[in-house]
Parts: C-alpha cells; sequence; structure tokens
C-alpha cells in the first residue's frame, strides 16, 4: 500500500490550490453568487485553460486521466474555497457523459468546446416526486418524423439555466436515452433560481422539444451504464470536495479558538472547546479515509462501485453536519453571518447532503448493496 | 400528583382558543404558520388587540397590566397562540426590559415607560453584546461618561435584534473601571433618535436580516435615563437574562414544527410509490425527537410551576434553554432532510410579502433549510449552550 499522491497527482493538487487560493478569494466569491449567472465565465475559462476539464477525463478521449483520484483531488481544492463554478455539471458529470466510447451523433464533437471552457453542460435527470430516486425517468422520448420528440419534466437541475447544452435523460423506444438539447430550444421552459449552497439549479420542462437522431447521444444499456458511471462519479466529486470544505472549516475554527479572547484567555484553553474540535479532526480523518476508498473503487464494476461511494455519501452527509454545526457554533455569533466564510463552509455542508442523495438514502443504499 | 389539565384549564383553553377565532386576522395567521416575516404593524396591531384584553404580558404584576395568569395557564395559553399562528410578540420591552423596570426602575421611569411598551409606542431593543464581549459579557468596553445631567456615550454594540424596528435601546455601558469587570457596568435607556447613533444591518448566514449593529459617537443619554444605581448594572443585566432565558425552550412552537414535520412525511413521495413516513430511518428520527419533545415539554411544565408568577428562575432556565434549543434545532434539521432536493433552494422573493411567484417544489419546502441555518442562533444568543453550561456546573453541581 503506498498512501502517497502520485508526482502527477502532487502537482495537480498543488496547482488547483494556488488558484483557488490567489484568484477566488472569499470576496470574489462573494459577488460570483451575486452576480445574474451565478459563476465567473472567466475564472470558468481560466479553470479549463489550467486544464482542470481534461483532467477529468480519460486519456482515450484525449484526456488526463479521470479517475477517482484525479477527480478527488480537484474537488477537494474546490472545496477549500468553496468554488461555485460549474465544474460538477460540465466537468465530472457532462463531459465525462460527453467523452463515454459508446456516445454517437454529435455529443463526442461537442467535448473540445466543453475541454476549452467554451461550452457549459448539464445533466437534467432527476425530476419532481422521485426525490432521490434515481432510477425513476418518467420523461418521454418519441418517434416524431426522422426524428423524435421529448416531453418531461426535470426538477433542480444542477446549472440547468446556465447550460449551452443540456443531456436529457428519457425513456425511448430502445430504453433509456440521453439526448442533447441546446439551450432555448423550442417547446423547453426554464426556470432558474439560487441554492443556499451559492450555486445554481433548474426547473426544466420540454413539451414535445423537437430532437434530432444526430442528438442521441447513448441509448439502451449504454445509456444505463454511462448514467450509472455519471451519477457515481458525480456523487463522489461532492464527497471529495467536501473534505476540502471540512479542513478548512476545521483550519478557520483552530484559528479562532487560537486568536479569540474571552475570559482573558483564548478560547482555545477551554477543554470543553478542546474536545470537541478533536473529535471534529477525528471524524474529518474517517471521512477522508471513506473517501480514498470510493476514489480507489470508482472504476470498479457498477455494485463495488456504487456500495463504496453509497458508503462514502452516507458518512460524509453525517460528518459534514458535525463539522458545519461545531464549525458555527464554536465561533458563536460571526459564525452565523453571511460576511464569514465559515458560514458559506457550513451552507456547503449541510447542501452537500441533498445533492445525489442524502445520508439516509444512502445508508439504505449501502445496506442493499452490501446484503446482496 | 395528577399530570391531566383540570376543568378550569380546559374551560381556560376554550375561552383562549375562541378569542384567537375572533381577533387573530386571517392573513397574518397564514404567514406566521408559513414561517414568513411580518411586518412591525402587524406585529404591533396585533399586540394592541392582545393588551385590550390585558394578555400581552404575563410576567408582569396585574395592577401593570399583566395577565395574571397561573404558569400553567401561560403554558396552555402559549400552546393556543401557536396552533392558531398568532404572532410572536416583541420580548424586548415585554419580557426583558419590563421586568428589569419593575424590579429596579424608579416610580417615574415605571410610569412612562410600561403602559408604553404595553400599547406598542415604543419598540425596544438590546445593547448588551459586543464585538469583543459576547459570551465574557461584563468585558464590555462601550464607556458612558458623566457630563452635567448627561451621559456621554461611545462604544459598539453588536446583535441587535430587530434593531431596524427600534425606537429605543437599553444598554450595559461602562461607568466604571474599578475592581472586577462586572462592577463598573451600568444600564442605561437611549433614544435612538439621538444624534451619534447609528445602525447597520447584519445580514445572517440564511440571507436575512434580523440582527444589527449599533455604533455610538458621543451619544448625549440625560442621566434620569439611567435604570437603578450607577454601577449596579450588572445585577440588573442578569436578571433580565434569566428572563430571556424562560421563553427559549419553545414547546409550544416546538410541537406545531413536528406536526408540520409529520404532515411533510405523509405527503412526500419517495419515487418508488411509498412515502416518506414508511421510510424507516426518517421514522426513527422523527419518533426519536417526538419523544425528546414529550420528556421536554414536562420538564418545562416542571420548572415553571416551581417558579412563582413574577419570579424568574435559577439554573433551570439554563437546562431548559440547552435543552429546547436541541430540540428545535433537530426539528429544523428534520424539516430540511424532509423536503429533499427543494431544500437546495435559496428565493427569499417567492416569500416575501405581496409576491405572487410560485414556490421551487412543494409550497413551503424552501423554506426549511433557511430555517435550519437560521437556527443556528439559538444555541449562541441569549448565552451560548457552553456558557449555560458554565452556569450549571457553578450552581447545580458546585463545581
Amino acid at each position: 500500500m503506498d498512501f502517497n499522491l502520485s508526482e502527477d497527482h502532487s502537482l495537480l493538487k498543488d496547482m488547483v490550490a494556488r488558484f483557488v487560493r490567489e484568484k477566488y478569494t472569499f470576496e470574489t466569491r462573494d459577488k460570483i453568487i451575486k452576480s445574474d449567472v451565478g459563476y465567473s465565465p472567466e475564472i470558468w475559462a481560466e479553470m479549463a485553460e489550467l486544464g482542470l476539464v481534461a483532467a477529468v477525463l480519460p486519456e482515450s478521449a484525449g484526456g488526463l486521466g479521470g479517475t477517482g483520484l484525479d477527480i478527488m483531488v480537484v474537488m477537494e481544492e474546490l472545496g477549500r474555497g468553496i468554488v461555485v463554478e460549474p465544474y460538477i455539471a460540465t466537468a465530472v458529470l457532462g463531459a465525462g457523459l460527453l467523452a463515454e466510447e459508446a456516445a454517437s451523433g454529435r455529443g463526442p464533437g461537442l467535448l473540445d468546446d466543453v475541454v476549452a471552457g467554451s461550452k457549459i453542460i448539464a445533466l437534467a435527470h432527476m425530476e419532481a416526486g422521485a426525490r432521490y430516486n434515481d432510477q425513476r425517468v418518467n420523461a418521454a422520448l418519441e418517434k416524431a418524423g426522422d426524428g423524435f420528440k421529448l416531453t418531461g419534466a426535470k426538477s433542480v437541475i444542477l446549472n440547468g439555466a446556465e447550460a449551452d447544452t443540456l443531456i436529457v435523460s428519457a425513456k425511448g423506444p430502445e430504453g433509456l436515452a440521453l439526448v442533447l438539447v441546446d439551450k432555448g430550444a423550442d417547446g423547453m421552459t426554464v426556470r432558474g433560481f439560487k441554492t443556499h449552497d451559492g450555486g445554481r439549479a433548474a426547473e426544466i420542462s420540454f413539451d414535445g422539444v423537437a430532437v434530432s437522431a444526430d442528438d442521441v447521444l447513448l441509448s439502451g444499456a449504454d445509456a444505463e451504464a454511462a448514467l450509472g458511471r455519471a451519477l457515481a462519479r458525480g456523487t463522489f466529486a461532492v464527497c471529495a470536495e467536501s473534505i476540502g470544505v471540512m479542513e478548512a472549516a476545521r483550519d478557520a475554527t483552530l484559528e479562532y479558538l487560537r486568536t479569540r479572547t474571552q475570559f482573558g484567555v483564548p478560547i482555545g484553553k477551554f477543554q470543553a472547546l478542546q474536545h470537541r474540535l478533536v473529535d471534529v479532526c477525528l471524524e474529518i480523518e474517517q471521512a477522508r479515509s471513506i473517501v480514498l476508498l470510493a476514489a480507489t473503487n470508482l472504476q470498479h464494476d457498477a455494485a463495488e462501485r456504487d456500495k463504496a461511494v453509497s458508503a462514502a455519501k452516507s458518512l460524509i452527509g453525517r460528518v459534514g453536519r458535525l463539522v458545519a454545526e461545531e464549525a458555527v457554533q464554536m465561533h458563536g455569533g460571526i459564525g452565523v453571518t453571511w460576511e464569514f466564510s465559515v458560514a458559506h463552509m457550513a451552507k456547503r455542508l449541510i447542501m452537500i447532503d441533498h445533492h445525489f442523495g442524502d445520508t439516509d438514502h444512502h445508508l439504505e443504499r449501502f445496506q442493499k448493496l452490501s446484503a446482496a | 400528583m395528577h399530570l391531566e389539565y383540570t376543568a378550569e384549564d380546559e374551560a381556560f383553553r376554550q375561552e383562549v382558543r375562541a378569542f384567537l377565532k375572533a381577533k387573530l386576522p386571517e392573513k397574518v395567521s397564514e404567514r406566521v404558520k408559513a414561517g414568513q416575516m411580518l411586518t412591525k404593524e402587524q406585529i404591533l396591531d396585533w399586540q394592541r388587540t392582545l393588551n385590550e384584553k390585558h394578555w400581552a404580558v404575563h410576567s408582569w404584576p396585574e395592577e401593570w397590566g399583566g395577565s395574571g395568569f397561573s404558569p400553567i395557564q401561560k403554558h396552555i395559553y402559549e400552546e393556543e397562540c401557536v396552533a392558531a399562528g398568532a404572532p410572536e410578540l416583541p420580548p424586548f420591552g415585554l419580557t426583558m426590559l419590563g421586568p428589569v423596570l419593575l424590579k429596579f426602575g424608579s416610580e417615574e421611569q415605571k410610569a412612562h415607560y410600561l403602559p408604553r411598551i404595553l400599547n406598542g409606542d415604543d419598540w425596544w431593543c438590546q445593547g448588551y453584546s459586543e464585538p469583543g464581549a459576547g459570551s465574557d459579557l461584563a468585558s464590555l468596553k462601550t464607556r458612558a461618561v458623566r457630563d452635567g445631567d448627561h451621559y456621554v456615550v461611545n462604544g459598539q454594540k453588536t446583535w441587535t435584534t430587530l434593531g431596524q424596528f427600534a425606537d429605543w435601546i437599553f444598554c450595559l455601558v461602562r461607568t466604571g473601571t474599578e475592581g472586577k469587570p462586572q462592577e463598573g457596568i451600568s444600564f442605561l435607556l437611549i433614544d435612538l433618535n439621538t444624534p451619534g447613533i447609528e445602525m447597520r444591518p447584519i445580514i445572517t448566514i440564511e440571507g436575512g436580516h434580523e440582527v444589527n449593529e449599533v455604533f455610538f459617537s458621543d451619544v448625549r443619554v440625560p442621566v434620569e435615563n439611567l435604570v437603578g444605581e450607577e454601577n449596579k448594572g450588572w445585577t440588573y443585566a442578569k436578571y433580565l437574562l434569566t428572563h430571556e432565558r424562560t421563553g427559549i425552550a419553545g414547546v409550544p412552537a416546538a410541537k406545531q414544527q413536528l406536526k408540520k414535520l409529520k404532515e411533510i412525511a405523509r405527503e412526500t413521495d419517495m419515487g418508488d410509490g411509498t412515502k416518506l413516513i414508511d421510510d424507516p430511518a426518517f421514522a426513527e428520527r422523527i419518533a426519536r425527537v417526538e419523544i425528546d419533545l414529550m420528556a421536554m415539554e414536562l420538564t418545562n411544565l416542571r420548572v415553571v410551576s416551581k417558579a412563582q408568577a413574577g419570579g424568574a428562575p435559577g439554573a433551570e432556565s439554563s437546562m431548559i434553554k440547552i435543552k429546547g434549543t436541541q430540540i428545535r434545532q433537530e426539528l429544523t434539521d428534520l424539516m430540511r432532510r424532509a423536503v429533499g432536493p427543494y431544500a437546495l433552494a435559496f428565493t427569499p422573493e417567492v416569500y416575501e410579502e405581496g409576491s405572487n411567484i410560485a414556490p421551487i417544489g412543494p409550497e413551503h419546502a424552501a423554506l426549511y433549510a433557511g430555517k435550519y441555518f437560521n437556527y443556528r442562533k439559538i444555541s449562541i444568543y441569549g448565552g451560548s449552550n457552553e456558557i449555560q453550561r458554565n452556569i450549571i456546573t457553578k450552581m447545580v453541581l458546585g463545581l
């Protein structure tokens, strides 16, 4: 066993860390989350230029890696700066699907633009009333002339309003289909909204949207398998991100305990607080271990992969809450103010529990997969 | 011992219920039940309605307009108010400053301020915490220096809840530097229209504006606005804090929230034909907090029954504060869990007064995460739960 990052991964980690530290200050982030689009096209272009989209794509698709460790290294550092750029939607989910070996039609041709940062992609999969059940698809793709028409509604779609192209899941003539729909398509209604973690999501409905054969990215068993991989990557990505967020919250809290003086001493002198921060540190180490396990299982077959990912997501949901609540509580009043970074770290940690299924959902999924 | 309500208690409950049914505007109760902010006028209108019936305040003697409710009646009354969606009255004058003036204020102060508080003529806010004086409140630095028949006040207060609505602020100020920090503190009433005062909003974690910072620069305050004796303010401040803590258990509100939580759990689809309430993991989470709340209700009644009307409980109020806030925070945590992905939506514009924008997801789903984040404050304010534990350590355990 070797727990050290490879030289390539170390370099990648340092590069992302430096970028976040220098370009993604808390003040910059606050301006971005209050802006109309909710991300910074300039910063996104720089991230693409640094190769961060390519980093999570396999070499077979012209990428630089695409393993669990690649995703982990990038996401952890993005988490440290609570970065809200559309990285999960566009790189981890979107580009990953476009780069699937079985992908066909105009999809693979979009990849260059996505890698270059000139196109934003979102995955429109989850539906209203499905809660966290990612197996349920009611949207329908029906034959119409030479092509198809798409009808249905998608709910809480990450970066759905910002995306130039959506990858939409629907029930087609050959089973599950993943099809491409461009921004502004006739018959598509998009309502974007802000999320508590500084991101954006959208409610999207399709009322007989025309889809050509060329728009069909994947279908049948290929679509099922590719969607399973994409959702596992996305779920894993927020787990890895939360490690960065948790460590940043822990560091800020430790600094506060050292410097905040009450009753004539730094509050870190009080054992009641010392022991609580120790517990936070222990739990973060556990979280890091489970994320490492999931990282190395991400390329394995679906059953092993999903079991490891659900184990990670369940544990992260639990520990994320502990870290968020303890960081806020130990900061006292300033911990609950908008102008202080720890409040936003706490919000991201709690909201991660609402992306890709919460701690209970993944605990139950793990139970089923583990019993099998 | 008997734990049931008496026939008189039940008759009283019916009386309260009938009054609320007759007097509480539906428009107001709907907003309260949905957890939405009210305007200052909506709150004060309701206070005046209650005051006409002498139901606006319970901890004041009846001759000053108090309700005269027994602790059990007060509990029943609060339960009915919350169930009906009655607005919470601003506590700053009624339950914080009022008892201090009654016990330590001059006859002139009582005669002037108390009726104005009752009728909502003055909205009060609290000037206790400072940036460097939170848990260690006695280290406060805002200075009041005597200059003829005025004090000249300089300094900064923070976490001033609903200061944006306020006309007056009661402040702890430093008038002496001799001896222990507690010994040089005075309790001063300051008109917020006095020149030299600036109030700035603090936006909280969920994006709301409830609290403020207040800056004092050469603010001249007449000496007759001193409550009690100079340098004795710490005694009055502590007296006020025990009153602040007693209402903090929030049992009636928690019971309503639990009811709402179960409602959501019954309605929420799991995406596989079942409902959230069928999910064993979630059902267990609800059951745990329900059991805690059942016990809490009785713990609270035990404590309030012991405290005679008008008297403030001591260390028990610290226990109630810790346990009560834990339960209320757990409930907000379950609410945000219950609504699943819709907890993500941050759409305050949907819930503004008069808005006709459709919500994201089920009607109030997008409110609960904000409430969860906002409620992190309740284990911090009013003396953080860590400070409450210190009080219990000292007063109960004697360590």
